[in-house]
């Protein structure tokens, strides 16, 4: 494990569908992140496949042994490389990926557990939904994916946290919506306070990789960042256009937030499991 | 308009244009196009396209076409020749006028006199049809002009007006359209006329509507994208009456911001279970 180092952020603009050239393009920019000295790098959610496939779903499917899969997990070689794509079980189960490779092994696999299915979003439609947040190790020791929506649910980087993790990456497809007089977008500026309140909260470096490009005149904005442990945002993408960003990461600021604000350390892990208990007995809580 | 809804409807205009410009770059470059066409009538929508195309593409890449009809005001083609003068766009002027007449002469003796509903509906397809002509020769796509206030309340023809391959303005509002022309460098005469068909002698949109497009805005606002039912807002001391009509046109005029239904009839059919983006495998 490295305590420090640089990680990238691969903003990149995916083809509807077209594997081939998008796993082109991944392992391109997998090379361009190490040539620049980076040890990890980051992409988008369904950054092999593109974000609303719909009905593509069955022909854009693959296996994590399928050969364009084991192609972009061969070129993690000196570098880690997290990125997405609809992953088929044994069972013919379809999920919302992101697998982390390293040393053109994949070390591990997380399946998006919340799919968002109202206003705009259809996943619910087409995916299975996965059933666990763990932390594993990687380049900067334990770490957690976190797939878009995946974020917008507190309880995530919270079980990721306990888990160890003190490096959250959050690969997105996140549409720009509700623009103002503001000069960023409404969601852009909601996922930049939402990340930083985790970033503070649990004291760890939190990595946003969003894509851009149009799909039928949905937007995704780009806008993609790296925050601090101290909620400094230590790098910020363009939005609208691919970038490569890059940023350097030190593990060491994590011991020191978590010495100095000991909120993880004061978590009562019984206490929320026995509250959870009484709430589902009780009346069933929100869900019932 | 209440200013805390027109702060609601107020957009940071270069955020807004360099999305909409990269809308237009991108969705024209990656369906394998150079190039796009537009409809110029001299008013204020059309030509914040025609700003925002030429910024997306450069002038030498978007062409305009001019449609006027023996009783478009003068005005009108004036002002759409001022867009073109400004931006140094290749332009075309291809007069409608010979084949509406010749259509109505035909038709009149047929079925009998025609309405001006008819008359300008067939104006509207007629420019439609030029367009999508010159969209072949050109090799270039039709941008579409309507905003999102005319395509809430219907306020246009199906197969006409409404017809694009792309909008790049469909999502704004009426007073947002004026905001941004205002910013994007649209002449000052066609940001302060009376927005208007021109299908006939001193027609305006607001006269014909029977309501203004601030009103409606502000309306439509709470009701689209805030949810709003008619009760809140009447509650909020809207006129009961012009909530009503305006949720009545959204409701009535559905029909025309969707393609065709289809029965179905199959285990899997377009439009109801076949499902791809239009911008499948781009």
């Amino acid at each position: 494990m490295r305590e420090c180092g640089k990680l990238a952020v691969a903003q990149v603009r995916p083809a509807l569908g077209d594997i081939a050239q998008n796993a082109e393009k991944h392992i391109e920019w997998i090379t361009k992140a190490r040539d620049r000295g980076a040890q990890l790098v980051v992409f988008p959610e369904l950054g092999l496949t593109g974000y609303q496939v719909q009905d593509l779903t069955l022909e854009v499917a693959r296996r994590l042994n399928d050969p364009e899969i084991v192609r972009v997990v061969d070129a993690s070689r000196g570098i880690d490389a997290v990125f997405s794509f609809v992953e088929e079980s044994d069972e013919h189960l379809f999920y919302v990926a992101a697998v982390y490779a390293k040393d053109g092994e994949v070390a591990a696999v997380h399946r998006k557990v919340y799919l968002p299915t109202y206003g705009m979003f259809d996943e619910g439609r087409y995916f299975a939904r996965g059933n666990r947040f763990a932390a594993f190790s990687g380049r900067f020791g334990r770490t957690g994916m976190l797939i878009c929506e995946d974020a917008w649910h507190v309880t995530s980087p919270y079980l990721l946290a306990l888990d160890g993790a003190s490096l959250l990456l959050v690969p997105s497809s996140s549409p720009a919506r509700s623009v103002g007089e503001q000069d960023r977008f409404g969601s852009q500026s909601f996922w930049r306070q939402l990340l930083q309140v985790y970033a503070r909260l649990f004291g760890a470096y939190v990595v946003f990789a969003n894509r851009v490009g149009f799909e039928d005149g949905v937007n995704f904005f780009g806008g993609s960042f790296v925050l601090a442990p101290d909620g400094e945002f230590t790098a910020e993408g363009s939005v609208l256009e691919e970038a490569l960003l890059l940023a350097d990461v030190d593990i060491r600021a994590v011991r020191r937030i978590r010495y100095t604000t000991p909120l993880l350390r004061d978590e009562r892990m019984d206490l929320v499991r026995a509250e959870l208990d009484r709430i589902r007995a009780g009346n069933g809580g929100v869900q019932s | 308009m209440k200013p805390a809804i027109r702060e609601r409807l107020a957009l940071n205009t270069d955020l807004t244009v360099a999305t909409l410009t990269a809308f237009i770059r991108e969705e024209t470059e990656k369906a394998g196009f150079q190039r796009v066409v537009l409809g110029l009538s001299g008013g204020i929508d059309s030509a914040l396209a025609a700003y925002l195309a030429v910024r997306a593409l450069g002038a030498e890449r978007v062409q305009a076409v001019l449609m006027p009809y023996k009783t478009s005001s003068p005005a009108s083609l004036g002002d759409a020749r001022a867009v073109v003068d400004d931006l140094g766009m290749p332009s075309l002027v291809v007069p409608v006028t010979a084949q509406v007449d010749a259509y109505f002469e035909m038709m009149d003796d047929l079925i009998g006199p025609s309405t001006p509903l008819r008359r300008g509906n067939k104006m509207a397809r007629e420019r439609m049809s030029i367009l999508f002509d010159l969209s072949a020769h050109l090799g270039a796509l039709v941008l579409g002009t309507s905003n999102k206030t005319e395509l809430l309340l219907g306020y246009g023809t199906q197969f006409g007006d409404m017809a694009s391959a792309l909008n790049p303005i469909g999502d704004l509002y009426k007073c947002q359209v004026r905001q941004l022309a205002a910013a994007v460098g649209v002449p000052q005469a066609i940001l302060d006329k009376a927005p208007s068909a021109d299908l006939w002698q001193d027609q305006t949109d607001e006269k014909e509507l029977g309501f203004t497009y601030d009103d409606a805005d502000e309306i439509l606002y709470q009701l689209v994208d805030q949810r709003l039912s008619v009760s809140e807002l009447v509650e909020l001391g809207y006129d009961q009456e012009l909530v009503r009509r305006l949720a009545e046109r959204i409701r009535r005029n559905q029909y025309k911001r969707r393609t065709p239904v289809i029965a179905k009839v199959s285990g899997r059919t377009i439009g109801i279970d076949f499902r791809y983006l239009r911008d499948w495998g781009l």
